[in-house]
């Protein structure tokens, strides 16, 4: 192989340039990035960063003096990849020519149908997004964020520390109910009454209404429906709508409803697609020499027996030097059983950790502290198997039970 | 050189915690070595003889960091800076650490929490 190009340059690229690097490869390697930045770390976009704790320096994930011997194509998206001649397509007519491609372009923020152009609105996944929202929150004023994912629940904790008026809408049982499980997300949620959140399960948001030029109520249509989203701007955020017919005062508005994997400039390609880049348990896509890292990859989850997304920054991290690995040796190269998957979540200062697969429980059981007292350890099990567990502050055994799941998984166990 | 702990009250693949000021974690490896670093991870208060032993390298227990137990040094963020290395000297079944004199890398919170009086 003579030229490696990695399209995506976050987390999951980079590690992939790092293992190519590390695993002896010594040709031509070219990283193409969407955004001008060179990478960065995202989780404390939802943080730290923020409240100003950490400043854009200390995001960078690059190590000081870092060489890869690499060549940067920032600022350049991709919208084109030509399986037969081999090569990248870029926005600006560029073309980078490959013999191998390792694509890692992450996954976008799903926006609030209606809401484009009104300020105030939020979304949160891009170094730029952060700051955009960073300087709203710094003025203050009445905040509501929607979805119930990791991006709610930590903006909502953010948020709440630094002294804003916060309203958190849900429309599950609780935030964090598909990764925790409905039970034991209950109990993580009351840390968010704790700090005067209010939160509010169980309904739909119907739009968001702005003051200024704009019209005064945003019709969302039917749910999924394209809305011509006007141009330009709109006028400012007053309200968000909801279901059930109340209407949430809002000066700020975060928008938490997930990602779409960024495969738009795949179609066609011959690269299988299905919610994201169809690949093997180490990366391979349907066409050689092409293989999938990331938030944008669906790897195939030999626990599930399907091809999953997972977005967790740990995969992003982990899964890149099996991938290379495939890619260097053409798939010859043993890949060894994945890790169970991991997450973190900081809130109101405390840790909340994850490992494993809610979903497959048929029980879960608390075997240290109380949810009450905000400290606990839960182990989700499946016949009486563990297959998952939640650590709330509690970090020593969690690291223990998370090392078990790992084992297990790896001699073939059902995590 | 401090005392630490007794090299039979560490099995292989596990750590010690030694309550120095910052405190100091001794791992044992799977492959019988013994290393000293400093116990804090160096982006977040955390404390790395909670952390996942593996070869020769520990990984924070909080946000997945991994530090190399020989030189200290950090695989990626979210920490950025290394920990130090302290030397290690075993006589007689005892674990003795020899503390470093260079400055430590410790986190934001717990410099802070240093300035104004000791660790939290």
């Amino acid at each position: 192989m003579k030229t490696v190009a990695v399209v995506g340059a976050s987390l999951a690229g980079l590690f992939a340039a790092r293992a190519l690097r590390k695993q002896g490869y010594d040709g031509r390697l070219v990283l193409i990035g969407e955004e001008v930045h060179r990478p960065y770390d995202r989780p404390p976009l939802s943080k730290e960063f923020l409240t100003g704790k950490v400043e854009e320096d200390a995001l960078a994930l690059e190590a000081d003096g870092e060489e890869l011997d690499a060549e940067w194509v920032l600022g350049a998206r991709a919208v084109g990849l030509d399986t037969r001649e081999r090569s990248v397509r870029l926005a600006d007519e560029r073309v980078v020519r490959a013999d191998g491609v390792v694509i890692a372009t992450g996954a976008a923020a799903r926006r609030l149908p209606g809401s484009d152009g009104l300020s105030g609105v939020h979304v949160l996944r891009t170094l730029d997004d952060a700051r955009a929202l960073r300087d709203d929150l710094t003025r203050g004023g009445r905040l509501v964020v929607i979805g119930g994912g990791f991006v709610g629940a930590e903006v909502a904790s953010t948020a709440a520390v630094m002294g804003l008026d916060v309203t958190f809408v849900v429309g599950g049982t609780a935030p964090l109910a598909g990764p925790l499980g409905a039970e034991m997300a209950a109990g993580v949620a009351e840390l968010h009454a704790d700090h005067g959140v209010r939160l509010v399960c169980g309904t739909g948001v119907r739009g968001v209404a702005g003051k200024g030029a704009a019209p005064a109520v945003v019709p969302l249509g039917l749910r999924g429906a394209a809305v011509s989203a006007g141009d330009g701007a709109r006028g400012r955020v007053e309200a968000v709508l909801l279901d059930d017919g109340r209407s949430l005062p809002a000066d700020i508005v975060v928008v938490g409803i997930g990602a779409n994997p960024c495969t738009d400039w795949l179609e066609g390609s011959g690269v299988a697609l299905d919610n994201g880049v169809r690949c093997g348990a180490d990366g391979i896509t349907s066409v050689p020499g092409v293989v999938a890292v990331g938030d944008c990859a669906a790897w195939y989850d030999p626990v599930f027996g399907t091809h999953r997304r997972v977005e967790h920054w740990t995969g992003a991290k982990e899964r890149p030097a099996a991938a290379v690995a495939a890619l260097l040796s053409g798939g010859t190269a043993p890949s060894g059983p994945a890790r169970p998957p991991y997450f973190w979540s900081d809130q109101y200062g405390v840790k909340i950790q994850f490992a494993g697969h809610a979903a497959r429980a048929d029980s879960v059981t608390v075997e240290d502290g109380s949810p009450a007292d905000r400290g606990f350890l839960a182990v989700y099990r499946r016949a009486g198997d563990p297959v998952a567990v939640l650590g709330v502050d509690r970090t020593k055994l969690f690291t223990r039970w998370r090392r078990q799941l790992a084992t297990a998984a790896a001699q073939g166990g059902a995590v | 050189m401090i005392p630490a702990c007794r090299l039979a009250d560490i099995p292989r693949g596990e750590s010690y915690r030694l309550e120095t000021d910052p405190p100091v974690a001794v791992f044992h490896t799977e492959d019988g070595e013994v290393y000293a670093i400093d116990d804090t991870c160096t982006h977040q208060d955390a404390s790395l003889a909670d952390g996942w032993l593996e070869g020769c390298e520990v990984e924070c227990p909080l946000h997945a960091s991994k530090f190399n137990l020989r030189t200290g040094a950090v695989d990626a963020p979210p920490a950025r800076l290394p920990v130090r290395t302290h030397q290690v000297l075993i006589e007689d079944g005892m674990v003795y650490v020899a503390l470093s004199d260079a400055p430590p890398n410790l986190p934001p919170s717990c410099v802070a929490a240093r300035l104004v009086g000791g660790m939290a």
